[in-house]
């Protein structure tokens, strides 16, 4: 069985390598989408335009407030009295977002305490909403670390000289929000590269598998291998064995771009990204099976690749935040693996979290990868039968 | 004993075959039998159903009916044990294009499973067979249609199988190179294979030891060659050369006694029940036309002949 399986993965790659479109489809695609989300989509917000309230009226207040001024996300543009002015400009779209600081602000932060800040972004545009509003957390938070790292310097003095108050006495909770955000240096391109590798892996895997099966249909030598003692289950293996490879390749190629090129943080595993890849390929290998079950040429196999994958990368929160769907629509993403494999992606590079935490993604991904290609493994058969 | 003795003289034992695609009856109770070593053609014009009765017997399709045994093993039952025994070339050029041809040699070795040692040997075997020590390095693409045409025969019986099935090996290939791989097919049958053997070009059917002729799906020839030539000889067949073939055509067709007429390369074949006084007939015929008879006279058929008046009987029959 293995020595056949053998003998169709090598001629799998002669043919890949020599042939001149394959290797253009290989490399095209990550080039293309690591420019296109690497340098072209810049979703980074500078400059925003803000309208302040201020309810608290403390020096400290003033002192966020001229944290915001300072930061070069956004400038201050109004500022008001009314919270219904401020809903007016949202609506015009006269400023992106609204920031409210709630009476008692200098109390709590001073206090240690979570820090009393509204801010109402403009949601027309989630993404650049989402951005705008952890930029605004940001600020905040950074500021409260700063009046919190004042207060720790006042108490050690007041430690050296009132000796027995313990140092890390009121440590508070702020600290942590800043850890939460994932992209603290707040650039998009830490959101999106990483996402191009779940892109990647999954455009070239399924319209690779799919069209070089289709081929063998086109050109007449699946019959001729329909004669042979290759079982079903061995063509199968030989055809996606190989792409399996070139999708693992990819994910290396693409990770290193991201890394040496694009200086994105990979805070993670490498060998738990490639293990959950393989659970990923899973899907994308059956999807590419089954396609070629439904398509007559080559031609057919593209289109349907790519019908396949274009509403898969919609839903997968790649480019559009799953939480700003439509509810049903958001229930639709639970069945994409895309989606799963976004999360763990960022996951690893961003918060280099592991399988105790992603344990429900690479579960979720491997039982639907096992019902995507066995299913298409079992049609794929009875088409040849 | 003697039963499985008898059995074994047959390579392809066809009975009451039938294929149905939806209400469309492809192949249409066929039955026949294949002595083992013999070369066995399958005629018809394109559409006839050949290929599709040799898919069946490579066991790539299940039949609707019918049974068919190729080497001993039902098609239906067994498709492996039938897989082992048989090489079969599709009717499609079946190689890959982009490999070199000592890589599409490598690549069904692997696949057919001939044991590593002698592969090397099965190598040089087919290379010398289709002539291609030379071109050992090329990539397949770059042969010319006979080459390729001999290399995916070869490719085909790496493994040695003792019965061949051949769909329209020579279609879209030139006469030389033809004739070279019917020269391929007679080697084979002398060292013991069974060559089943799909064509539309009726010269090719002379070369077979015995031939049958499928038209809509149905046997209506099976014979030898020279059988199927004899029984035609109860019509006569005769070549006329005129100032208008067309117009003599349409003179002659469905006359009394005229059983068919065919173009044949730039006059007309005309069979006829009764020669001799047919010969008046047509001189009538044409002569109130005002059509010139350059020559008319008796010939003796070719195959082609033979399947032009079995096809033209058909069709009479059937309207
Ligand atoms: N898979 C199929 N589905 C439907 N009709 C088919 C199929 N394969 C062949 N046919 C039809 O069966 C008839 C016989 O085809 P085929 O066996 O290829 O003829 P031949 O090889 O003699 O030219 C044709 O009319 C063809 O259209
Ligand atoms: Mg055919």
């Amino acid at each position: 069985m293995w020595h056949r399986i053998r003998e169709i993965v090598r001629k799998e790659f002669y043919q890949a390598l020599r042939e001149p479109r394959m290797r253009l489809l290989l490399v095209l695609p990550p080039v293309i989408q690591l420019i296109v989300f690497g340098y072209a989509v810049n979703l980074d917000v500078e400059n925003s335009r803000v309208a302040w309230m201020d309810q608290d009226h403390t020096p400290a207040s003033r002192e966020l407030r001229a944290a915001f001024q300072g930061s070069r996300y956004f400038q201050i543009t109004n500022t008001l009295t009314q919270e219904s002015e401020g809903r007016q400009l949202l609506d015009q779209g006269k400023v992106q977002a609204m920031v409210r600081v709630l009476p008692g602000f200098s109390r709590d932060i001073l206090g240690g305490q979570t820090a009393a800040v509204e801010i109402l972004v403009e949601g027309s545009n989630s993404n650049t909403a989402a951005i705008v509003s952890s930029y605004a957390t940001q600020v905040v938070s950074a500021y409260a670390n700063q009046v919190l790292a004042r207060q720790q310097a006042i108490r050690l003095v007041g430690a050296s000289t009132s000796a027995g108050i313990p140092i890390s006495l009121r440590l508070p909770s702020l600290t942590v929000n800043s850890r939460v955000w994932f992209n603290p240096s707040l650039r998009s391109r830490n959101y999106f590269v990483p996402g191009v590798v779940v892109n990647i892996i999954a455009l070239i895997t399924i319209m690779l598998t799919a069209m070089s099966i289709v081929r063998e249909k086109e050109i007449g030598t699946m019959e001729q291998l329909m004669v042979t003692p290759i079982r079903p289950v061995e063509l199968v293996l030989g055809k996606v064995l190989p792409f399996a490879l070139v999708g693992l390749l990819e994910v290396i190629l693409v990770t290193a771009a991201a890394l040496l090129v694009f200086r994105i943080p990979f805070r993670g595993s490498g060998f738990l990204l490639l293990g959950c890849s393989i659970l990923f390929l899973l899907t994308t290998l059956g999807a590419g099976l089954f396609i070629s079950t439904i398509s007559q040429t080559q031609q057919q196999a593209m289109m349907a690749s790519f019908l396949f994958f274009m509403p898969a990368f919609m839903l997968s929160g790649f480019t559009f935040p799953i939480h700003n769907m439509p509810v049903a629509v958001q229930y639709l993403t639970y069945a994409n693996p895309l989606r799963y494999f976004v999360e763990i992606v960022r996951g690893i590079f961003l918060k280099g979290i592991g399988i105790s935490i992603l344990w429900p993604q690479m579960l979720t991904l491997t039982a639907i990868g096992l019902a995507v290609l066995g299913s298409s493994s079992l049609r794929f058969r009875k088409r040849l039968e | 004993m003697a039963a499985s003795h008898e059995a074994n003289q047959w390579a392809v034992e066809i009975e009451d075959l039938v294929k149905r695609f939806g209400d469309f009856v492809a192949v249409d109770h066929v039955s026949l039998k294949v002595r083992r070593g013999e070369i066995f053609g399958f005629l018809g014009p394109n559409g006839a159903g050949k290929s599709t009765a040799i898919r069946i017997l490579c066991g790539l399709l299940a039949p609707s009916g019918g049974r068919a045994i190729v080497g001993g093993f039902n098609v239906a039952t067994e498709p492996e044990a039938v897989k082992k025994n048989i090489g079969y070339m599709s009717q499609k050029f079946s190689l890959y294009d982009d490999l070199k041809v000592e890589e599409n040699i490598d690549f069904f070795s692997g696949v057919y499973g001939v044991p590593p040692e002698q592969r090397a040997k099965r190598k040089e075997f087919v290379l010398d067979m289709a002539d291609l020590q030379e071109r050992r390095d090329s990539m397949t693409r770059l042969l010319a249609g006979g080459w390729k045409q001999r290399l995916a025969l070869g490719c085909a019986i790496l493994h040695e199988p003792p019965i061949l099935f051949l769909d329209e090996p020579t279609s879209g290939v030139d006469p030389i190179a033809r004739r070279g791989f019917w020269d391929l097919i007679y080697q084979l049958s002398e060292s013991g294979h069974t060559v089943f053997v799909s064509t539309h070009y009726m010269d090719e059917a002379e070369y077979c030891h015995r031939l049958a002729l499928m038209y809509r799906g149905r046997i209506i020839a099976l014979g030898e060659p020279s059988t199927l030539k004899k029984n035609l000889r109860s019509h006569s067949l005769m070549y006329l050369d005129s100032s208008d073939p067309l117009e003599s055509m349409k003179a002659l067709e469905g006359k009394k006694g005229i059983l068919g007429v065919a173009v044949f390369g730039a006059g007309l074949h005309v069979s006829v029940q009764d020669p001799a006084s047919t010969r008046r007939q047509i001189q009538d015929l044409l002569g109130q036309r005002g059509i010139h008879i350059r020559r008319l006279e008796m010939i003796s058929p070719s195959m082609e002949d033979v399947f032009v008046a079995m096809i033209e009987e058909e069709e009479r029959k059937a309207s």
